[in-house]
């Protein structure tokens, strides 16, 4: 049999039927939803359809999860109303459903790894472009809109044209405070924001092999900011110890039947890739974003890029973001002063973040006023017992509950018009934290040294003798 | 939906790269229910100041009547939200040229009458280059996959899916709904082989 990829071998085992011109229509083994999905259901209602696979299909409150009072009488309008659309929505169709006030609510990249829902081999769709996020567990994962939403619901199944396959290779070592959001921002500044559209991505070599699921699940999740259609991750050792005796995941003989299979999964050895890049991992610098695209990064060493330096049909579009940024070309990024700071979201909101950032932290002062939202009830609690949320307070960071959060700001938890903003999320897009925001992606622990310096900061000396 | 298989319009420019769907629908407008129409929400902080004031030299201000937008790479990255195609229907868009789309975005797109027409960038900013005052007359046809834009004639790439879809006013669901055999032969092998991938 011809050599394939992890990526074939699960494309071909979820296709249903294949038309002509290649699109196929795949069987979905779990959907997602959120508040957002308000949208779906009401072309389903509209319908009159029925959800098609209940049992296949969990609910999450997250996108609108106030995080400082979960009292939903004193939550802005349409808070209440979109999670009281989606519990509505959930009780009608009998989905089960991760409530506001459910212990093991948080945001849907984190809880379904969390709860054993994402295992290695499934297909797993949700109306949220992160959920290539999934994909470091072997999974084929991706985003979907509304329109595929109610499809998805009617009918468990997704209409989808096969994309080309990439292998992204990191070979070498991280250096010490390198982490996987790094790694991340590196190739989607060498590749574009859209580098990697059409193709679905695997992540492989030495460097990859030796990230945690944590740090696994941030690489996935960044995919689609470099235009990925998914990005995934072969399942080993690591991943059936993570996902070993989750609430949702197979037991006993089903345990065994599925590692079985989930050890074929791997690309075979000669199969081959349609585009191979490779990054050295050992070159990599703790990188932060200085544009409105994440394609826009650098290493918190450079120099702010002056846009009559760049080639000529990138300079009106860097003018604009430096513009946009409040930022001076030819100076360096570092020592750039931020006035608040976010640590959360589905990239980075897990417990080894809060870890990472609370190591810079402990017995330190923030100089800016900041938020810590952990990405689930669950990492909430865990960090709690470790006594993170201490270091954060003691720190002078508010502690807040799980949601999507200043991530995307729905919440109304949002940076205020002109501010800059050191953050662990995903997107520096124009107003995404809020209108006229200014937003620089980083991994958790460079936001925690921009906090206690009150500027982006290099965090490896502040890590010098600490763990 | 109805389905069209030719259009004529005013192309409009909006020269700028990675328009994301943020952009195009800021989060905060997307509580509100579709039948209240998206149309005033498109581009809304590139179209209005922040006292919600009209700027005057935005090109798609001063072209409300524009059905087309010709626009830079990577349009509509970012964010899967639906609502982003909806602000771009409603105020009356069915085709956005580009280099590049966000893959999301243009299934949605697609889902909901808009045609997302690729060109590669050479030819892009050629029609940019052609456009008085950022804006021109095209036509569309769907059928032979021609975009006259400029006086020029230039083809397009057009999958068939996508093409019965526009054409009939499709989406996924009602390419599916007759697919209902299949799908459940497929789902009771699955469970036989794969029992395990049902959740406990
Ligand atoms: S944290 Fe941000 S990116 Fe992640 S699911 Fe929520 S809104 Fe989407």
């Amino acid at each position: 049999m011809t050599a394939r990829t992890l990526f074939e071998k699960l494309w071909s085992q979820h296709v249903i039927l294949e038309e002509e011109d290649g699109a196929s229509l795949l069987w979905v083994d779990r959907h997602l939803v959120h508040e957002g999905s308000h949208h779906a259901f009401a072309k389903l209602a509209a319908r009159g359809l029925p959800v098609a696979e209940p049992d296949l299909t969990f609910a999450v409150v997250d996108h609108y999860a106030p995080t400082r009072n979960r009292d939903l009488s004193k939550a802005h309008g349409d808070v209440a109303r979109m999670i009281a659309t989606l519990e509505r929505n959930a009780a009608t169709h009998g989905l089960r459903i991760f409530g506001l006030n459910d212990p093991r609510q948080g945001i849907v990249h984190v809880i379904g790894p969390e709860q054993g829902i994402t295992l290695p081999g499934l297909t797993i769709n949700c109306g949220d472009s992160h959920t290539s996020t999934h994909g470091a567990f072997g999974a084929l994962a991706f985003g979907i809109g509304a329109t595929e939403v109610a499809h998805v619901l009617a009918t468990q199944t997704i209409w989808q044209a096969r994309p080309k396959t990439m292998r992204i290779t990191v070979t070498g070592k991280l250096g010490p405070a390198v982490t996987a959001k790094d790694l991340a921002l590196n190739w989607i500044a060498k590749l574009g924001a859209d580098g990697a559209s059409g193709y679905a991505i695997e992540y492989a070599g030495p460097v990859v092999r030796a990230l945690s699921m944590e740090g696994r699940m941030t690489l996935c999740n960044l995919s689609i900011e470099g235009g990925g259609r998914l990005g995934m991750i072969a399942p080993d050792a690591t991943t059936f110890a993570y996902v070993k005796g989750r609430p949702f995941a197979p037991e006993g003989d089903d345990w065994d039947r599925a590692t079985a299979y989930w050890a074929t999964l791997p690309s075979d050895e000669d199969a081959v890739f349609d585009r191979e890049v490779t990054i050295d991992g050992s070159e990599i610098a703790p990188t932060v974003t200085w544009g409105t695209s994440p394609e826009e990064a650098l290493p918190i060493t450079g120099t702010i890029p002056a846009p009559h330096d760049l080639p000529a049909d990138k300079a009106p579009r860097a003018r604009d973001a430096l513009d946009y940024m409040g930022l001076q070309p030819g100076r360096p990024i570092a020592g750039t002063p931020v006035d608040q700071v976010f640590i959360g979201s589905c990239t980075n909101g897990r417990i080894e973040d809060l870890r990472l950032a609370a190591a810079v932290l402990k017995g330190r002062k923030a100089q800016v006023p900041g938020m810590v939202s952990p990405g689930s009830s669950l990492v909430k609690q865990q960090a709690e017992q470790e006594g993170l949320d201490i270091i954060f307070k003691e720190a002078g960071l508010e502690w807040v509950d799980s949601g999507c959060s200043m991530c995307v700001g729905m919440n109304e938890d949002l940076v205020a018009p002109g501010n800059r903003c050191a953050s662990s999320t995903n997107r520096n897009f124009r107003g995404r934290q809020g209108r006229n925001a200014r937003t620089h992606l980083m991994s958790p622990a460079m936001v925690a040294a921009a906090a206690v310096t009150g500027k982006l900061t290099d965090v490896r000396p502040l890590l010098e003798g600490r763990d | 939906m109805a389905g069209w298989s030719k259009h004529t319009g005013q192309a409009v420019a909006l020269p700028l790269e990675n328009i994301d769907t943020d952009q195009l629908i800021p989060a905060r407008f997307m509580s509100t229910p579709r039948s209240e129409g998206y149309g005033r929400f498109l581009l809304h902080d590139m179209r209005r100041d922040s006292d919600g004031d009209p700027i005057a030299d935005m090109p798609l201000n001063r072209h409300s009547e524009a059905s087309i937008l010709v626009t830079r790479r990577n349009f509509g990255s970012g964010s899967s939200r639906e609502a982003a195609v909806y602000a771009l229907v409603d105020f009356g868009i069915r085709v956005v040229i580009a280099p590049s789309f966000g893959d999301i975005f243009a299934s949605n797109a697609v889902n909901n009458g808009l045609l997302p027409l690729k060109l590669d960038s050479r030819e892009v900013e050629e029609i940019l280059a052609g456009m008085r005052d950022d804006c021109v007359t095209a036509t569309i046809n769907l059928e032979t996959s021609m975009v006259r834009i400029g006086g020029e004639c230039r083809g397009f790439e057009l999958p068939d899916k996508w093409r019965k879809k526009l054409m009939n006013g499709w989406d996924d669901i009602d390419l599916t709904l007759d697919r209902q055999e299949e799908i459940s032969a497929y789902r009771d092998a699955r469970r036989a082989e794969f029992g395990w991938a049902w959740p406990r």
